[in-house]
């Protein structure tokens, strides 16, 4: 079985973002980059089902971006991916969903994958459609934000986040592609051995330019912060004195409070 | 101008997201018609032109039928845009469209700018302005964004719809009902939510004596639930509760739209994050900046003082 696993380099969010000069993405000075949050689970599902197989799955993880992603690239192989493939593009910011897509399956049409886990969405663009466009333009069976997923007998059984706690279950044949959601697992840390083991694992790099030349579907005009109202009121200073305050608003704005 | 809507119909029932895209159409002042894979008496409770395909037929969920479905209504209606909800139907569906019309997708709209779509990014830390490069487009909204403001009485005119029946690599088995509760955390008055920002399982000490003391109830962002520090039922969301006490306090939580769909109508909303520009910030009343677990402490230490 072969299985490939698309995973996106994001930047961490705890931090201000600026425009970049074209004013349509953020400028990336000073940023720090991490591997988005719906794809490790995409990257541990894979792994759970090659120990599972006994080892037998095969398993690509692949990343468009510039040379900044070989770092996301070998997180996952850390985490048990055999193989990484960086498909360099240091434009990638600029393409929009239908381009990165279209990279993917343009990458993956030969190599006969049966199983594809992508993330449900980025944390950065978030648009939620790579996986999905990328199985149509494979012809895979396709089912998005799954919650659990079990293997057997040649089929995929899986469940979808729908709305307050009720899932949908769904069975799919191979090929197929599967978009995960958070919650699906618990991703494993990857340990200092294998982290050494990683660096020695094959890692291919892939021009973008060798894999098609599609245009934009959509194109971003521009990208700036919301309009702020701001917070009513802003408390800061020494945490005794602060919750002193707070604790004098809340007992003039929630009468009946008890507890204070 | 001419959209069609794709409605969403789940375990019998029409989806009140139906009535936002009717929302956003008018808001564009386009001509529109409905594509409803549901029920005739679902079909009732809608505007203008429908079409009906019968989810007896065509199931409540199969991605492949209900493609070949909208293309079908698209086509006959030459639409310019398919419109649908941002939901799991949506997410699932809309791609599957865009491709097979070769059109733009814009996921997750949450306004129009003269004529271009408004979308969040970062968590909501940022917007983006985006505009189809392809003559037909196919959208999704953010659920909650647009709202019907003079809906008028419904009066559909129906049209069945159908395509031929193939069979599906991709096959719906049923629903699964939502485990049972731990809490019912819309009955809580007060409720102290605890976010990723709380760092590690241990924290959740600090923030159960916060709530102790404040006699509430502990909620939390989704995070803290996957990690499974805590359960489902204590998750506030789009995916988890929708919540309203009298008192709301997001303990190291960001913000980001999914979460806020569940404590917006809070009575009063008070965060606490180092971060002043974490999205949270735009929805609270009181927003402390501080290294949130000393600051927990403290006010529990405050509060327990006679
Ligand atoms: C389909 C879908 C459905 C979803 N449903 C839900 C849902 O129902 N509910 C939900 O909550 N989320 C949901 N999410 C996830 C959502 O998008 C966010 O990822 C999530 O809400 C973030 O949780 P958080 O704010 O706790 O974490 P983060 O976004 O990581 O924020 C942590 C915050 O803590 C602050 N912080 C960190 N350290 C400290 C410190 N020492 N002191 C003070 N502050 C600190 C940071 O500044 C930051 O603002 C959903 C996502 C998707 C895609």
């Amino acid at each position: 079985m072969k299985i490939l696993v698309c995973v996106k380099q994001v930047p961490d969010l705890e931090t201000t973002f600026k425009p970049n000069p074209e004013g349509t993405w953020f400028d990336e000075t000073d940023l720090a980059f991490q591997l988005n949050d719906c794809d490790e689970y995409a990257v541990e599902e894979a792994v759970r089902l090659k120990e599972k197989l006994a080892g037998a799955p095969d398993i690509t993880v692949l990343s468009i971006g510039p040379r900044r992603v070989v770092e996301t690239i070998k997180r996952a192989l850390a985490m048990g991916a055999d193989r990484g493939v960086h498909i360099e593009d240091a434009e990638a910011y600029r393409k929009d969903p239908w381009q990165i897509a279209s990279l993917i399956a343009n990458f993956a049409r030969e190599k006969k994958f049966d199983l594809i886990f992508t993330g449900m969405q980025s944390q950065d663009r978030g648009s939620g459609q790579v996986g999905v466009l990328a199985a149509e333009l494979l012809g895979l069976a396709c089912a998005t934000t799954i919650v659990a997923f079990e293997f057997t007998g040649g089929l995929c059984r899986v469940r979808r986040e729908l709305a307050g706690g009720v899932k949908g279950v769904v069975e799919l044949k191979l090929p197929a592609l599967l978009t995960c959601q958070s919650g699906l697992n618990v991703p494993r840390y990857p340990t200092l051995p294998n982290i050494m083991k990683a660096r020695k694992k094959e890692l291919l790099t892939v021009g973008a330019e060798t894999l098609g030349k599609e245009g934009p579907a959509v194109v971003t005009e521009k990208f700036y912060p919301p309009a702020r109202k701001g917070a009513g009121v802003v408390l800061e200073g020494e945490a005794a004195e602060t919750a002193d305050k707070l604790a004098g608003i809340l007992r003039e704005k929630i009468p009946g409070l008890r507890g204070l | 101008m001419k959209v069609l809507l794709v409605g969403e119909y789940r375990e019998g029932q029409l989806l009140e997201s139906c009535f936002e895209l009717e929302a956003f159409a008018d808001e564009l002042k386009a001509e529109r018609a409905t594509l409803l894979v549901g029920s005739a008496d679902a079909c009732q409770k809608l505007r203008g032109k429908v079409y009906f395909a019968d989810a007896a037929d065509y199931l409540e969920y199969n991605p492949d039928l209900h493609k070949r479905l909208v293309l079908e209504a698209a086509a006959r209606e030459n639409a310019d845009h398919i419109v649908f909800s941002h939901s799991a139907y949506g997410w699932d569906l809309a791609p599957r469209v865009a491709a097979a019309l070769k059109a733009g997708q814009v996921s997750d709209i949450i306004a129009v700018r003269d004529g271009k779509f408004e979308v969040g990014c970062l968590n909501g830390k940022m917007r983006r302005l985006v505009a189809p490069a392809t003559a037909k487009a196919v959208l999704t909204l953010q659920p909650g964004a647009f709202t019907l403001k003079n809906p008028g009485p419904p009066e559909p005119r129906i049209e069945k719809l159908d395509v031929e029946k193939t069979a599906s690599p991709v096959n719906f088995l049923g629903y699964e009902p939502a485990e049972k509760k731990e809490v019912d955390l819309t009955k809580a008055a007060i409720i102290v939510g605890a976010g990723r920002g709380i760092g590690k399982q241990e924290n959740l000490a600090v923030i159960s004596a916060l709530a102790e003391a404040l006699h509430a109830e502990v909620g939390a962002s989704r995070p803290v639930v996957d990690a499974g520090w805590l359960d489902h039922s204590r998750q506030v969301g789009s995916t988890g509760q929708v919540v309203s006490p009298k008192l709301y306090l997001a303990c190291g939580i960001s913000g980001a739209t999914q979460h806020l769909t569940g404590m917006r109508k809070s009575g009063f909303i008070v965060a606490i994050n180092k971060d002043k520009e974490a999205p949270i910030s735009e929805l609270a009343d009181v927003l402390v900046i501080a290294d949130l677990i000393p600051f927990a402490a403290a006010l529990t230490a405050r509060l327990k003082k006679p």
